[in-house]
């Protein structure tokens, strides 16, 4: 059987894990395109117009899998750890898909439920579970894919923390990214914050870190720090974060700015996003706090490449002569 | 202590009688009105959802007002509520406001932890007198929310356009001015008996609709545009999904509604088998409920990008063809006006007459009331 993974949303976080685990029960894995304008347009045009632009995109890696798997792989990703959810969306994420699967054609949905919220012990049995009752897969060879998805998951952030992105480490098409371009001169070190579904998909984005990099930017993202590391960096408010992901935001900006790693910070949030609606108040105020220059990048569907030049430039521009004016800042190893 | 709280609705009456309880004096804010919302609407980011904005309107005009301590309920997500508080406190302290910020997180978040926020509140309280409060006012609260409830059915039918809202005001006097256990009960009964009195056509034939959302939008009217009054006037009966006294109530067996939220997710789990935060499962099992009891259509009201609400969207497509039930989905933000949402619910109420008469095809179709009332309008 062939299995579909939409190269959208949690692709970005866990395809290795997914992917891995698909393949040891005996599955033959395909993963969609990367985002292009049929995509997002097929997405744009089934989808509820308020959701955000990634969930949209979703809609459309769906349909571009359609005619070529047996069966399309949508977890429903309710929590990654205890007391914590991941976004309401994915939670719906689904049923979402399964109410529009037979209007548009589309092949049975693998929903395995994934929910660590009240125990994380339960995510291994979640999996054995669906492996039995999806594939009829035994609790032994179940636990030995998990095992193999394990190592393959921790490859993939070893390979994060070593300074990579997801970029370098997930499969890419020949849409492949630009070459470094290291500019003449000290570089600027920006801090690119936000969902890696958003800053890594490179038709959502108009390709924000190749021109980023083409402009000779050191690129610091949050996956570069280990997610522990991030969560307790986070914890410096007065309710702690139940989102997983913001956390994970909020303990980047914490880092950054509190030990001066980078020279700016670049926040990518999609419209309508609900979480980082509400911590981009706690973020700027961050920023702001630590004198750290933020500029707030709203994407959504018709985002124009052209605008998104124009202010990274002025962005960039600025964090150089800010730099020319009060010296370098110190250098944290 | 000069304690303040969003509004909500009627909520503000049930919080003046808890505050009045427990010795702390209340500052109401000034009525919800457009001025607020532009007020919050100014100091929240762009894309919060609309019940933020309006909470934050809400407070700055609170503390213009003399509040130095505000309160707010919390909550444990999925949803963006239950981070509302720890924003807002955010937002008005970087706008230079100085107070004192209290978050209400839900009972069973810890008993100890919910005492103490009010313990702190009212300096002294016991545990056992706490208890004995929140039940007497809490009652009262189930008493305003069965007549709100009986109000959205009578009106449907009243003879004299307006008696009903002015009879509920009558009513709610009478309730708020009520104090002891003994005179709740007295009151709760004197306040149906004037709503009830109010002079009704039995026979008119009526449509019946109901409403489904997010929260808020269905429990302040002013968000919403006074919709259910409006809805009202043109001789539709209403039930509705949300009420505030249920939701506050730990068991959620819904007993305003009717539908214990059990049950209103079992009628959802074919459609949408998890919980999405808000009220996202409930309004889809809303749906159900209400096509399975033979209701004309539904309403959906939402703030704008409000997530619960627009994965329920999403789904409700198919929801709809299989129960064969029109649903009308309608998002609010700042930007919404009346006469925009108006005109969409006349044209809905058209279909839903016209689905009405088609099904009665063959007798002869009594003169719809809202579209009697439309031409009267036009
Ligand atoms: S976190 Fe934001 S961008 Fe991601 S799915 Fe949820 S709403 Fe969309
Ligand atoms: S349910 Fe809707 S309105 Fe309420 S917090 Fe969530 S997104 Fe906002």
């Amino acid at each position: 059987m062939r299995v579909g993974i939409p190269r959208s949303l949690l692709y970005y976080k866990y395809l290795p894990f997914w992917k891995t685990f698909l393949a040891s029960v005996g599955l033959e894995v395909e993963t969609s395109p990367m985002t292009n304008r049929k995509i997002l347009a097929d997405g744009v045009k089934v989808a509820e117009n308020e959701l955000c632009v990634p969930v949209k995109a979703f809609y459309g890696h769906c349909l571009a899998l359609r005619d070529r798997v047996d069966a399309l792989f949508v977890p429903r990703v309710v929590s990654m750890e205890e007391r914590a959810y991941t976004c309401p969306k994915f939670l719906g994420l689904p049923d979402m898909i399964a109410a529009v699967a037979e209007r548009l054609g589309l092949p049975p949905l693998l929903t395995p439920h994934l929910n660590q919220r009240e125990k994380p012990s339960e995510f291994k049995w979640q999996l054995i579970n669906f492996a039995r009752d999806e594939f009829g897969i035994d609790r032994l060879d179940a636990v030995a894919a998990l095992e193999s998805a394990k190592l393959a998951q921790r490859q993939f952030q070893d390979g994060l923390a070593g300074g990579r992105t997801p970029l370098d480490l997930l499969p890419q098409s020949r849409l492949n990214r630009p070459r470094r371009r290291k500019a003449a001169g000290p570089s600027k070190r920006i801090g690119l914050l936000g969902h890696p579904y958003n800053i890594y998909d490179g038709y959502i984005t108009q390709n924000l870190i190749a021109r980023l990099e083409e402009i000779g930017a050191e690129l610091v993202v949050p996956e570069m720090t280990d997610h522990h590391a991030l969560m307790n960096a986070a914890t410096d408010v007065p309710k702690q974060l139940y989102w997983t992901y913001e956390k994970e935001i909020m303990g980047a900006i914490n880092l950054w700015t509190e030990k001066r790693q980078v020279d700016g910070v670049i926040y990518v949030l999609a419209f309508a996003c609900g979480p980082d609606s509400l911590i981009q108040v706690l973020i700027e105020h961050r920023a702001r706090t630590y004198n750290v220059p933020l500029m707030s990048l709203t994407i959504d569907e018709h985002s124009g490449e052209a605008g998104l030049v124009t202010r990274i430039e002025a962005f960039t521009d600025m964090l150089m002569r800010k730099r020319r004016e009060h010296g370098n800042v110190e250098a944290v190893a | 202590m000069k304690i303040s709280a969003p509004h909500m609705g009627h909520l503000h009456l049930m919080l003046a009688d808890l505050f009045q309880r427990m010795g702390v004096e209340y500052v109401k804010p000034p009525p919800t009105t457009t001025k607020t919302l532009q007020i919050g609407a100014k100091v929240s980011p762009e894309f919060a959802c609309l019940p933020l904005k309006i909470n934050l309107g809400n407070f700055i005009e609170a503390l213009e007002a003399g509040a130095d301590s505000l309160v707010m309920a919390g909550g444990h997500g999925p949803c963006r509520f239950g981070y509302y508080g720890i924003v807002e406190d955010r937002i008005l302290r970087d706008l230079g406001y100085e107070f004192d910020f209290y978050m209400l997180e839900p009972f069973n978040d810890g008993a100890w932890k919910f005492y103490k926020l009010f313990e702190s509140l009212s300096p002294g309280l016991s545990i056992r007198s706490l208890w004995k409060i929140l039940k007497v006012s809490f009652s009262k609260g189930r008493a305003f929310d069965r007549l709100y409830k009986r109000a959205l059915q009578i009106r449907a039918c009243e003879i004299n356009r307006g008696d009903t809202s002015r009879a509920l005001k009558k009513a709610e006097a009478v309730l708020t001015a009520a104090y002891s256990p003994n005179e709740i009960e007295e009151a709760a009964a004197e306040s149906m008996a004037i709503l009830e009195a109010v002079e009704r056509d039995p026979d008119r034939q009526v449509l019946k609709v109901g409403i489904v959302g997010e929260f808020y939008l269905l429990l302040e009217p002013f968000s919403n545009f006074g919709l259910e009054e409006f809805l009202g006037h043109m001789g539709v009966y209403l039930e509705r999904s949300v009420w505030v006294t249920d939701w506050i109530a730990p068991n959620r067996n819904n007993i305003i509604y009717g539908y214990p939220k059990k049950l209103v997710k079992q009628k959802a789990a074919p459609y949408l088998n998890h919980n999405v935060g808000g009220e996202g499962q409930e309004t889809v099992g809303s749906v159900v409920l209400f096509a399975e009891r033979g209701f004309d259509g539904v309403i959906q009201l939402l703030p704008f990008g409000c997530m619960p609400e627009n994965i329920a969207t999403s789904i409700l497509p198919k929801v709809q063809q299989y129960h064969d039930i029109p649903v009308l989905t309608l998002a609010f933000d700042e930007q919404s006006g009346r006469a925009g949402v108006i005109t969409r619910v006349e044209a809905f109420l058209d279909l839903l007459s016209a689905r009405r008469m088609k099904r009665n095809a063959g007798v002869a179709a009594p003169l719809e009331p809202a579209a009697a009332a439309m031409s009267e309008r036009m």
